[in-house]
């Protein structure tokens, strides 16, 4: 026998949190986030831990010294914005919703080589975790492959208006004769379809030049430059061949790249490794000594530990760190300066938007890899990998294998993620992360889930002491970012 | 929304729903469900397929296949028949169609022979 009971109501999803002296929740179904008052939190207390029906609720309310009108109304925003369900009212768990088979591409990264010219001991292109078999295939990407890569982009950038094109490596520089020519080629093809393009590009530094500079700048191309920080820092892993160190080679050409280069902000990426742990010092000389505009840092990707992995305590040290930047981030941005610590600025931005997550990042999605040899791949990690190739610039994108890498990545497709309130945001993290600690690209990863939730937290938090005590900042960011 | 400050985008436009809501409800809108069918506490686990009650062990065996299912399949129908409340699926064989599965002595062998019962 079935008894039939009044619905009741529960919690959403939500993770709170306070700052700046309010009370916020972040709605784990949207990615939304809202300053809540006293009588918001009384409703998400009563129903901590058990449910009510609507009648309890407000009857409870209004013992509370409320009108009944009043907590009626209380009871029902709270409903309409989805931050309590009543009983049955509770969304079924959806099948993974495959995103628009012909979704636009926007952006394609090109390894214009796959050679460099350092042999830094943690590279995931060369060291003992890659997945690439670049074994007789072409080691520089020729003007064909290029100019049929950016013929892709405009054909299947349908309905975009602006595109992008990211030049990486190995070493970039080593072929910045073909990058000038696509530059070039792209420029024109572009402005015939009527897009626009921009243009991004990572290097060790170790070969730019005043020339290249002035190209750079001239061509509005953001240098992203690989670099782990001061001289004993950098030498450590950021070696050549000879095992000599590359600090002294790059100081000089960091100088005049941020000297002289005036159109888009120079941003430095530094990869933590056991014994590169020193945020803050890296921090301040990258900022401060020489001058970047942002500096962003990501632990080294291994699969199983290494030699130069992070372990538990080196990450909780280095996430100790960052929240130690993150507060003066937030320093800087109640005076309405920019601080340049990245790992925040990203996080706020995409707090900014709300976003909600199918996949972690636009890998195979809106973004592709292309390799010398013109094979595509989800992004940049996977080229030359015969395992994830994805299509050739000269046939196009492989949509079977395109569904199948989209499928698997797919937040809903990630058992583990169904409970974490970080998902909207993290989605279970780096796809080629997962593939060389998990072997499979569909895995959430899981060696990071406390840290990306904490990090998550104090971002959070930023961004409600900033809603509270300088929203003009956030405004003033979404138009900067050009995320309005 | 008076309680809750929308403070990003996404924020905004639930703000901006709730707002439509309040604008198309009525003034003194039932804030009180009706019952409906599966509203039950703890709602069941199982698969919602035609039935609503299922005797475990004869959907899928351990391997995912049918072939060592604990119950036969065909012993479905008898559930319906005799323990579910559920109405239409089988004939009423209180009052009208008595003798529908009379031919069927072993469901797994001749659940063929039960009756079609036309109303």
């Amino acid at each position: 026998m079935t008894v039939m009971q009044a619905p009741t109501y529960r919690r959403a999803e939500y993770h709170g949190f306070d700052a700046g002296g309010s009370d916020f929740v972040y709605l784990v179904s949207a990615g939304a986030i809202f300053e809540i008052d006293t009588d918001v939190r009384a409703v998400l207390d009563r129903l901590d831990g058990q449910e009510l029906t609507h009648a309890a609720l407000v009857r409870e309310l209004v013992a509370e010294g409320r009108a009944a009108e009043e907590a009626d109304g209380l009871v029902r925003e709270l409903r309409q914005a989805r931050l309590i369900h009543l009983g049955h009212a509770m969304p079924v768990a959806q099948v993974p919703q495959a995103p628009p088979a012909d979704f636009p591409l926007q952006a394609l990264v090109l390894n214009v080589t796959n050679q460099c010219n350092l042999a830094c001991t943690y590279c995931y292109e060369f060291g003992a975790d890659k997945i690439a078999t670049p074994a007789g295939k072409p080691k520089y990407m020729t003007l064909d492959t290029a100019m049929a890569s950016v013929d892709l982009l405009i054909a299947e950038a349908v309905g975009r208006k602006s595109v992008h094109i990211t030049f990486f490596g190995g070493e970039t520089l080593m072929n910045f004769k073909l990058l000038r020519d696509v530059v070039a080629y792209a420029n024109h093809a572009t402005a015939a379809a009527g897009k626009a393009i921009t243009y991004s590009l990572t290097t060790n530094a170790t070969l730019l030049t005043p020339e290249i500079v002035t190209f750079l700048s001239d061509n509005r191309v953001g240098v992203t430059v690989s670099m782990d920080g001061p001289p004993e820092v950098q030498d450590k892993h950021r070696v050549y061949k000879n095992g000599k160190g590359s600090y002294a080679v790059i100081e000089p050409r960091l100088r005049t790249l941020i000297a002289h280069h005036k159109t888009r902000a120079i941003t430095a990426r530094v990869t933590l490794t056991e014994g590169v742990t020193d945020v803050v010092r890296i921090f301040r000389h990258l900022k401060d000594d020489l001058g970047f505009h942002e500096v962003g840092f990501a632990p080294v990707t291994t699969g199983e530990e290494r030699a130069y992995s992070l372990d538990g305590n080196g990450m909780d040290s280095v996430l100790a760190q960052f929240n130690s930047l993150a507060d003066e981030w937030l320093e800087y941005a109640l005076r309405g300066e920019s601080h340049g610590f990245t790992n925040v600025s990203e996080t706020i931005s995409e707090l900014i938007s709300g976003v909600n997550k199918s996949h972690p990042c636009g890998a195979g999605l809106g973004l592709m890899g292309v390799s010398p040899s013109g094979d595509l791949s989800p992004c940049h990690r996977f080229t030359d990998a015969d395992t994830h190739t994805m299509g050739h610039v000269s046939s196009g994108i492989d949509r079977a294998k395109q569904g199948e890498f989209l499928a698997k990545g797919h937040v809903e497709a990630k058992y583990d993620c169904q409970s974490c309130w970080a998902r909207p945001l993290c989605a279970g993290g780096c796809h080629h992360e997962a593939f060389v600690r998990y072997g499979d690209t569909g895995h959430a990863n899981l060696h990071y889930c406390d840290w990306i939730r904490q990090w998550t937290d104090t971002c959070l938090r930023i961004y409600g002491v900033l809603s509270v005590r300088n929203p003009g900042f956030l405004e003033r960011f979404v138009e900067r970012k050009g995320l309005s | 929304m008076k309680h809750l400050r929308a403070i990003n985008k996404k924020a905004q436009r639930i703000d901006e729903a709730v707002t439509q809501m309040e604008a198309a409800a009525a003034p003194n809108a039932d804030m009180e469900e009706d019952v409906v069918a599966l509203q039950q506490a703890p709602r069941p686990h199982v698969p919602m397929g035609c039935s609503l009650s299922f005797s475990p062990g004869w959907e899928v065996d351990a391997s995912g296949g049918t072939a060592g299912l604990c119950q036969p399949v065909e012993r479905d129908i008898y559930d319906c028949y005799v323990t579910c409340f559920w109405p239409v699926q089988v004939p009423d064989h209180v009052n009208y169609s008595p003798d529908w599965a009379s031919n069927c002595a072993t469901a797994t062998k001749d659940w063929r022979s039960l009756d079609l019962v036309f109303p």
